[in-house]
């Protein structure tokens, strides 16, 4: 097992893992609503699934925030 | 000197007994222009802060009408307001907060077409919407007028903000893109819990009094998020990134667009 940092906390992972493996393994339910910083870099969405992690990484998961308050009653009027 | 009257004295005097701040920075708060984009959830308590702060220009960008939904949150607007513009509402509730403040109301929505032109005319512009193509829009209209902005966003229990200068980490170099319109949590995953909105807003209206105070650090290449399940806070660092299409080194988008708002998020837009 090893060690990486995800969103400031540590994780125990199997390596080899890529980005995509991480995405997966904390059960984030819309991938492509995250944004993702490895070592305080942005990686490129399509590099998700090749990108491969190492020991002592630290992994940020960003996630886009609108308002929240798309409008219920817009469904009620539909 | 500076002329304040005895009643502004007397109105600021918490301020101006800040060390940091004083009659000094006080004056810098009155000689601002600030833009707050919607008059909704986060708009309301930056405008209705700043408007008691004494930032000497407000201007309102928002073209809806008060909902009766809108005030488990909106807290800018009464139960009387309902079916009012939102900039009127917006309007009358500040002059009654402060009334040497000049209130500019814009009656629209941010497009391609208006933004520019509006953010120019401000020193520091805040993101009170609630929707991707408008936040995308506020992002590439400040970073190509060179205009500083707070950035903020909530769902359900959390929040996220970061302030942007210019040549400091922009929306799109964290998020390149929208997420595609299908994605976006805003119809059955959507709410968020009024108070939220006040965590927030609260924050992005310290950061303008900051930016326009020259006080303490801006939230610059730090996005703040938070959870208030748990209380979490937390700071993540983010660089401004050589291939953003926008403010890195060979920007791709040269105009704005104004983007497909969600099927279930076309209200007003």
């Amino acid at each position: 097992m090893a060690k990486i940092i995800v969103n400031g906390e540590e994780q125990e992972v199997l390596l080899p893992a890529t980005v995509a493996d991480i995405i997966k393994q904390n059960n984030v339910a819309q991938p492509e609503m995250v944004s993702v910083q490895v070592n305080e870099e942005f990686v490129d969405r399509e590099e998700f699934s090749t990108l491969q992690l190492k020991e002592g990484d630290e992994v940020d998961f960003l996630y886009f925030m609108g308002g929240g308050t798309a409008n219920v009653s817009n469904l009620a009027n539909e | 000197m500076f002329d304040f009257t005895e009643e502004e004295l007397n109105r600021y005097s918490r301020h101006i007994l800040l060390q940091d701040v004083g009659v000094e920075g006080q004056e810098k708060i009155r000689e601002g222009k600030v833009l707050v984009v919607g008059a909704g959830g986060l708009g309301a308590p930056v405008a209705m802060y700043l408007a008691a702060a004494g930032v000497g220009t407000i201007g309102i960008v928002d073209g809806d009408v008060v909902d009766l939904s809108n005030l488990q949150r909106q807290i800018i607007h009464t139960t009387p307001d309902v079916d009012k513009w939102k900039v009127e509402s917006a309007k009358e509730t500040i002059n009654a907060i402060n009334p040497h403040v000049k209130v500019e109301t814009h009656r629209e929505f941010l497009m391609a077409d208006n933004a520019l032109d509006l953010v120019r005319e401000y020193d520091f512009i805040v993101d009170g919407t609630d929707n991707f193509p408008v936040k995308f829009l506020i992002n590439d209209a400040c970073v190509m007028a060179g205009k500083p902005f707070s950035h903020g966003g909530i769902l359900r229990f959390e929040g996220q903000t970061f302030t942007h200068v210019p040549g400091t980490a922009c929306y799109r170099c964290m998020f390149k893109t929208p997420p595609p319109p299908g994605a976006v949590p805003t119809c059955s995953q959507a709410g968020v819990l009024g108070a939220i909105a006040g965590m927030l807003g609260t924050i992005q209206a310290a950061e303008t009094l900051k930016w326009l105070t020259g006080v303490g650090e801006l939230l610059t290449n730090k996005l703040l998020t938070f959870n208030a399940k748990t209380m979490d806070f937390r700071k993540i660092n983010v660089k401004k990134t050589d291939r953003c299409p926008i403010c890195g080194a060979n920007p791709t988008i040269t105009e704005l667009i104004d983007y497909e708002q969600a099927a279930c998020d076309l209200k007003g837009h």
